[in-house]
């Protein structure tokens, strides 16, 4: 490993393994591997793991395992690590780009001076990487944005952004998983529901995961859409 | 069947809460005062983590379709069946027909109601618990309304009304709430640490199950933004404003706030139940002392709910 982990008290029932502090693919990729390693390793009194960016969450129970215990499996854990071997999930995901969700479609071609079709060309031209879900249910941030599209946050939030909605915050991407407010700025919407706790899998993506986006038109949105709300997951990931 | 005929602030279903699934996005839900929670079902001589109602500030009207026990626990508020007070803390029979009135909590914010058997809701990703901020869990995801039909699980009607043995107070009750530094203390200058732990903050009204908005001398960070990482109930987080958040039941899995420091679990509880105006003082321990802390915490809330003993019915 080329970097060495901090690791940072969260309270007395958890810990912050830090691994790095930017956004960094190779440092996500190593954070994922230790939360599968974490798993495997089934050490009694883990309660919950959280990989994020940089960083990899890990709730305990000090009743079962002491924090100082923990560290010490986790420093093994980590020095043991094979990053190369986590398999990659590919997810093509429709989108339906300007419409309902994507209310700053035209807005945003126009500050970047380029055409709707060219900003969506190179948003839906790139591969994304799902870095983590956090904050919501299911909420998915995606790393890999092409640098024209990096777009600072509204200073004051919108109240209402549907699910589904495709997001963009800085040089972050996103699928928005619950309706809620937002200061992100949106360019469209997918009809897969990333989060549904009524589906037998309610999560789709996890962190990790390689995402495509393909631009679907309306139609095709609306049909996809009333599947979804049967509970169909639409889609199915690859390289599994 | 239990009838909510007016119901109180905030009125939801809550059982132990959703644990396992903070990496998709779903914190764990649950009652904001676990002791208290635990207490009014142990009362019932239900399992602490069934199902039971939480209200905020005011209880409200319930009247019995069939004879059950309950309790309520979380403060002192004014209560009566059919009129007639009764306390908290204690189990009491309610018979078909009958109605269950209580009032505001006065001291305290967080109230529970268990009805023996439980209230039989199904559960959503493995839990009972309302998450209002996700609308998941309890009655779609959300309050109960006026005229919500409860379903309630069985009742045993030889099994008596229970109370607490009486215990002790502390000899020296710990009234500042607990916390460790971290896990972004050094996103913060010294200066900072030193405010945190020697101000009061006053607990505003932007407060909910997910989060506490404390005010006091605003918090200097060296940056506030941070590359989010995991946040748990008691995080600290710190925005712009100075002004720190304290993250509790219903909070974000992730966040980009640095977070100076972590309410220990054994005050979360204490901390939800400081009534709106009421002034916190925080002080650290360390990590080790901290989980000795949460250790005796649960033991001590295990030996208060085992055993409890049989409440001798007076008339009030």
């Amino acid at each position: 490993m080329t970097q060495a982990p901090t690791i940072l008290p969260s309270g007395d029932r958890a810990l912050t393994f830090r691994i790095a502090e930017g956004i960094d693919a190779a440092a996500n990729a190593e954070v994922i591997a230790l939360a599968a390693a974490l798993d495997a390793a089934g050490i009694d009194g883990v309660t919950e793991r959280v990989p994020t960016y940089g960083s990899l969450l890990v709730c305990y129970d000090p009743e079962r395992i002491r924090g100082a215990a923990l560290e010490r499996r986790l420093i093994d854990l980590h020095a043991a690590l094979d990053v190369r071997a986590q398999p990659a999930r590919l997810w093509r995901v429709p989108v339906h780009y300007g419409g309902e969700a994507g209310l700053d479609l035209e807005t945003l071609a126009e500050e970047k001076r380029m055409s709707p079709e060219a900003l969506v060309a190179l948003h839906h031209g790139a591969e994304y990487r799902v870095f983590m879900i956090g904050f919501a249910p299911g909420f998915t941030y995606l790393g890999g944005l092409p640098e024209p599209l990096h777009t600072p946050r509204l200073r004051v939030p919108r109240q209402f952004i549907p699910a589904g909605a495709i997001g963009i915050g800085g040089r972050q991407a996103s699928v928005n998983s619950v309706a809620g407010p937002s200061g992100w700025r949106f360019i469209g919407g997918t009809p897969v529901r990333p989060f549904d706790p009524k589906r037998r899998d309610p999560v789709l993506f996890a962190a990790g995961d390689r995402i495509l986006f393909e631009p679907i038109d309306a139609a095709t949105f609306d049909r996809l859409a009333r599947r979804a709300a049967e509970g169909s997951p639409l889609i199915a990931p690859e390289g599994m | 069947m239990l009838e909510v005929v007016r119901p109180g602030v905030m009125l939801t279903v809550q059982d132990r809460g959703r644990t396992g699934l903070r990496h998709a996005g779903v914190s764990s839900a649950g009652p904001m005062d676990a002791a208290a929670f635990a207490l009014a079902n142990a009362l019932v001589a239900n399992d602490p983590g069934a199902a039971a109602l939480e209200f905020a500030g005011i209880g409200g009207l319930f009247r019995a379709h069939a004879a059950c026990r309950i309790a309520v626990t979380g403060g002192t508020p004014e209560m009566s069946i059919d009129g007639l007070r009764i306390g908290p803390d204690a189990a009491h029979r309610l018979a078909p027909g009958q109605v269950l009135t209580i009032g505001a909590m006065g001291g305290s914010v967080w109230g529970y109601l268990a009805v023996s058997g439980g209230i039989d809701c199904p559960p959503t990703l493995g839990s009972s618990a309302t998450h209002l901020r996700s609308g998941l869990g309890g009655l779609d995801g959300g309050t109960v309304p006026a005229g919500a039909m409860l379903p309630i699980g069985p009742f045993d009607p030889r099994v008596p009304c229970l109370e607490p043995y009486p215990v002790a107070a502390p000899p020296w009750p710990v009234k500042d709430i607990r916390v460790v530094l971290g896990p972004q203390q050094d996103a913060f200058p010294p200066e900072t640490w030193a405010l945190l732990l020697s101000q009061p903050f006053t607990v505003t009204p932007a407060r909910d199950r997910m989060a506490m908005t404390l005010d006091g001398p605003p918090l200097r960070a060296r940056s506030h933004d941070i590359v989010s990482d995991g946040t748990v109930a008691g995080s600290i987080q710190v925005p712009g404003s100075g002004r720190p958040l304290v993250l509790m039941a219903e909070s974000q899995t992730t966040g980009g706030y640095p977070k100076i420091a972590t309410v220990i679990g054994a005050d979360l509880g204490r901390l939800a139940q400081v009534v709106t105006g009421g002034t916190v003082r925080f002080r650290a321990i360390d990590r080790d002392a901290a989980e000795r802390v949460w250790i005796a915490h649960a033991q001590a809330l295990r030996a208060r709910l085992h055993p409890l003993r049989v409440r001798i019915a007076r008339r009030d």
